[in-house]
């Protein structure tokens, strides 16, 4: 099955129209010597045997709707309107928005996110998506350094470890320093920035889950002239005071836990959002409202002078293609939640951990290692190698425990809970973990 | 006169409820969470009903185009249909965490094991990282790739210079420089492919890379690559391939057997995933044996009869993205590649290169210019007739119903109208393009005045971008608020 | 097209205009029309010292951007800012309103060097 429309006919005639007889002949300036490998692929399918296979292929995963994993990726509830109304070819099937007046509907739909994150972070203004919250994180920092004309970055080791190693791949190619800030019982210790530095980023909640106080990071940044990326996860900021109002300049994050599935890491989409006066330095794709000319309102690509199609290589990122599909997901979730909606699954999020921490925490040997408060996920060290406890739970049909790199310490597993889980979900893994670990 | 469709936050009624969630156990968040740290006043999304939302992105919806919905030729970008199946195939795996016990996502790491041999095997690769989450950043990790593998030999210091075409994509240029390097344009010749001569006069020890594409962005293939590649290695350069067209060749030629050394795919260009209005995409980056060593962490790899992923790697350039890339794409890719075959792949190269070729000829015949008039590949670059403009053109397709070519690229040719039909468009809807595009030539040149004002029956008409990038308007605030 | 004989010009359209001690820059008419409605002008920050032929500013239209040169050596000792709210001053007074920055320069031969109008006048006659 290949989806091509012509028939034999077809073909005949529009060689004919061409002059040619065989289809060999369109490749006629392709060198002999490299010309019709053997390719070694499997035979072909059709819909119904592919979809056979694939879903073979399925059933060898155990899926993790009711996950307690964390690390920035969990399972929420996901209304049965997104992937409805997610799936409609228009916006399935569209390019870029190259042609406003055929893509209202994509740009009028980005312009709404846009707002959106920029209500959510309480900042100005936000870009219409980048690839995840790595990605988001990385171009911040970038941006951070094109404002201030420096080359030096303070990461704290709150910040999610994946992030901080793909930060570490851009900066290096740009030959920026990258320095991070061990944390100290949990939390970002405070510290003093040189006029060398021009980013200074922290995550709250953090990757253990702890809430930081992040005002005296950032006093001391301002005071160096340096610009703050602040990663949020964005449920987080239905109750958590917004990094705009704490005094950050840039606020980036992952998307997944706004309408979007898991998707085994990807997926989602990131975010990007900052003051008014770092506008023309946001990479990507941005949507501005305007007007036709009957006076209709309208919208339109925007500042389009930054990006790669024109700017080459002074463009300030190379980034052509974001999350389009994926942020209108994230949008329309907010949409229909509203609010009141969005509030309540973040705090139903950050009951169900705590929940869960209270007696998790009662098993022997188990100790909380995320300092009070945290949001919905935690950290705790617990008296077996990690794998293997995840391990053990997974033959119990359950994930949980998902093993923190060495850098934070020994035995240390990340759990999460959501609004999915109820009172007897929590139980099953309160059990089970006390017979993994006796 | 038409009113202005509402943005959702008009649509906003205090207190009105969407989707209900069930009721938040009773618990003290200033207690919980710190009472300093919580938000004063909540987001101000919009307050609106289920239907009231499910009615504003329908309708949204209704005013934008798609591959579904109409012909899009756009140049370099592929609108090939997108198959259903690999939606319904991408589901099934969309409740898989990143963190699970690799033992219990076998499934998932099969597929991404298995796809990242199909995509070596298409492109004549040895190895393949899946992690690029679209085209540029696969780009990014490919020269990123061969920055390391200078830097391994002591030459990172000296090679500092990356050649580019002057027919390049943008993110050529702008992803050499995320990359470090400079950047160096190597001229065209009059036939339209590079300038053999002029390449090798800028060839030499400070040269790290030469990205190419292949077809390039006239649709035309580089006849001489052979020869300029082996130019290029003798000197120690490295020859990065930029997949954007690889859907000319599939099948009928590999990158790796002309000699690149690296090479990133866009899966929702080339493999059928579709492009969702902007991404997500999915930018695999095929490496020769040599980068391998460097390719990001991790990959995955198949022991005993088991899928793991590969953390070590000491010489890898590091990560690149969160998690494994954007694997709900690469299902879609796997689906696309599985139905097709070695066969089916060779004949969708085919009927795309067929369809532009006709293309090219029956709009030759109806008075468009052609500047590269040879056989092209998978697209070809058209110009109006008679001082006709690009633009005015495009904007007249509109109301034809057509969604217009990419205009203004390549920078090398002035109105320039880049047309890419793909595979998957029927003789009857190329014939049928071509009386739109012979009428709207006929009726633009007889009245400049009617297609200096297309479209005319679009859901908005032209639309002042300069205003919009004097003052942009970049959210939605309620009257009267600054 | 209009050339004032009152100042010199370079080869990449910007014109350098002596005011005493001072050399103040913009594009000319030339360059102005050729880029269409421009946008968004950033200057550079005074204090900042530049080389002849160095990029230091940048104009944009809604589908370009340029770099703009400076003619001379020098500090920059103030920039134009008006152009933040209207950057259409760049498009209706290039020579006047329209003007983008300040040099002091460091060497007084450099500017001596520049092109004058009829010279000019030529270098757009090649390009158009």
């Amino acid at each position: 099955m290949d989806f091509t429309p012509h028939t034999p006919d077809d073909v005949r005639a529009m060689l004919e129209a061409l002059g040619m007889q065989e289809l060999r002949e369109l490749f006629a300036d392709l060198p002999d010597a490299i010309l019709e490998p053997e390719l070694n692929l499997p035979a072909p399918l059709s819909e119904q045997e592919v979809l056979e296979h694939v879903s073979e292929l399925a059933a060898k995963n155990a899926p993790a709707g009711k996950a307690f994993l964390g690390g920035g990726q969990r399972p929420h509830f996901i209304p049965s309107i997104i992937p409805a109304l997610v799936q409609r070819g228009e916006f399935l099937t569209a390019y870029t928005p190259y042609q406003p007046e055929v893509s209202q509907g994509v740009l009028q739909a980005v312009f709404e996110y846009q707002t959106m994150i920029a209500e959510l972070t309480a900042l100005d203004a936000s870009n219409a998506s980048l690839y995840d919250g790595a990605a988001a994180l990385a171009e911040g920092v970038l941006l951070a350094l094109r404002q201030t004309r420096r080359m030096g970055v303070v990461v704290s080791q709150g910040v999610h470890p994946e992030y901080r190693q793909v930060l570490a791949t851009y900066l290096h190619a740009v030959g920026a320093e990258l320095r991070t800030v061990n944390l100290q019982d949990g939390l970002t210790p405070e510290m003093e920035f040189g006029d060398e530095i021009g980013a200074v980023v922290l995550q709250s909640p953090n990757f253990l889950g702890a809430i930081e106080n992040p005002a005296p990071w950032i006093e001391a940044a301002h005071a160096a002239r340096a610009l703050v990326v602040y990663v949020a996860d964005p449920l987080s900021l239905a109750l958590l005071k917004p990094p705009g109002r704490w005094g950050a300049d840039i606020a980036v994050g992952d998307g997944q836990p706004l309408g979007n599935p898991m998707n085994f890491g990807g997926p989602q989409f990131g975010y990007i959002a900052v003051r008014e006066k770092l506008v023309r330095q946001l990479p990507g794709r941005l949507v501005s409202q305007t007007h036709d000319v009957d006076g209709r309102r309208g919208y339109v690509l925007a500042l389009a002078a930054r990006e790669q199609h024109i700017r080459r290589a002074k463009a300030k990122s190379n980034i052509t293609t974001n999350a389009q599909l994926t942020a209108l997901m994230g949008a329309m979730h907010l949409a229909t939640l509203g609010p009141d909606g969005f509030a309540e699954v973040a705090k139903a999020s950050v009951a169900r951990a705590h929940a869960l921490a209270a007696e998790l925490i009662r098993l022997p040997g188990v100790e909380l290692v995320t300092p009070e408060p945290f949001f919905n996920e935690f950290a705790l060290r617990l008296p077996r190698p990690v794998q293997s406890v995840r391990a053990l739970l997974a033959e119990r049909g359950l994930h949980a425990a998902a093993p923190v790199s060495q850098e934070y310490g020994e035995n240390i597993a990340l759990f999460a809970a959501t609004e999915r889980h109820g009172d007897s979900d929590l139980h099953e893994l309160v059990q089970a973990m006390g017979e993994v670990l006796s | 006169m038409k009113r202005d469709f509402p943005v959702l936050f008009e649509r906003s009624r205090a207190g009105r409820r969407g989707t209900l969630p069930p009721a938040p156990p009773e618990v003290d968040l200033a207690s919980l969470l710190g009472g300093d740290n919580l938000r004063e006043a909540p987001p101000r999304l919009p307050e609106v009903d289920e239907l009231t939302v499910v009615r504003h992105y329908t309708n949204l919806s209704r005013r934008q185009v798609g591959v579904d919905t109409n012909f899009y030729p756009l140049g370099s970008c592929t609108m090939k249909y997108n198959p259903r199946v690999n939606e319904a195939a991408s589901a099934l795996f969309a409740e898989l965490h990143p963190y699970q016990d690799p033992d219990t996502a076998q499934g998932a790491l099969q597929i991404m094991y298995e796809l990242q041999g199909y995509l070596a095997e298409i492109t004549g690769m040895d190895a393949v990282t899946l992690q690029p989450a679209a085209g540029a950043h696969g780009e990014l990790t490919g020269m990123l790739l061969i920055r390391a593998y200078h830097e391994s030999r002591g030459e990172g210091e000296q090679r500092r210079v990356v050649l580019v075409p002057d027919s390049a994509h943008g993110s050529n240029p702008a992803t050499a420089s995320m990359a470090g390097y400079e950047v160096q344009e190597v001229p065209s010749g009059p036939d339209g492919e590079v300038d053999l001569d002029a390449l090798r006069a800028a060839l030499g020890p400070q040269v790290a890379a030469i990205m190419l594409t292949n077809p390039n962005t006239l649709g035309l293939f580089e006849r001489k690559i052979l020869e300029l590649i082996d130019a290029a290695h003798d000197q120690g350069v490295q020859l990065y391939y930029d997949g954007a067209n690889l859907n000319a060749i599939m099948g009928w030629a590999r990158p790796g057997d002309m000699g690149f050394d690296v090479i990133h795919l866009n899966l929702h260009k080339t493999f059928s995933t579709p492009h969702g209005g902007g991404g997500p995409g999915s930018g695999p980056v095929g490496a020769k044996a040599h980068l391998a060593p460097f390719l990001p962490l991790p990959l995955v790899k198949r022991e005993d009869g088991r899928y793991l992923l590969d953390y070590d790697r000491p010489q890898s350039i590091g990560r690149m993205r969160s998690f494994y890339g954007n694997f709900g794409v690469m299902v879609r890719a796997y689906v696309y590649i599985r139905m097709l075959g070695a066969e089916g792949l060779k004949k969708a190269s085919a009927m795309a290169v067929l369809n532009a070729n006709y293309l090219r000829k029956k709009l030759a015949e109806v008075g468009y210019r052609i500047p590269y008039d040879r056989l092209c590949k998978h697209e070809f670059i058209a110009q109006p007739p008679g001082g006709l403009k690009a633009l005015d053109v495009a904007k007249a397709l509109l109301d034809y119903g057509y969604h217009p070519p990419t205009i203004y690229f390549p920078l090398i040719v002035k109105e320039a109208m880049m047309i890419e039909p793909t595979e998957t468009e029927s003789q009857e809807t190329l014939d049928e393009y071509v009386s739109a595009m012979a009428e709207i030539a006929r009726r633009g040149l007889e009245d400049p005045e009617w297609i200096a004002h297309t479209p005319y029956h679009t859901p908005v008409r032209r639309l002042d971008e300069v205003a919009a990038n004097r003052k942009p308007v970049l959210r939605w605030r309620p009257e009267g608020e600054d | 097209m209009n050339v004032p004989a009152d100042r010199k010009y370079t080869r990449s359209h910007e014109w350098a205009k002596q005011e005493g001690d001072l050399i103040v820059v913009g594009i000319s008419d030339f360059a102005q029309e050729s880029l269409g409605d421009v946008v968004f002008v950033e200057v550079p920050e005074a204090g900042r010292e530049v080389e002849a032929g160095e990029a230091v500013a940048v104009i944009e239209s809604v589908k370009t951007a340029s770099d703009v040169y400076a003619p001379v050596s020098g500090k920059v000792v103030e920039a134009n800012e008006a152009l933040a709210d209207e950057p259409e001053l760049v498009n209706g007074d290039p020579y006047g309103a329209g003007w983008l920055f300040k040099i002091e320069p460091s060497d007084p031969a450099e500017f001596e060097a520049l092109l004058g109008a009829e010279d000019y006048l030529k270098v757009i006659e090649e390009e158009s």
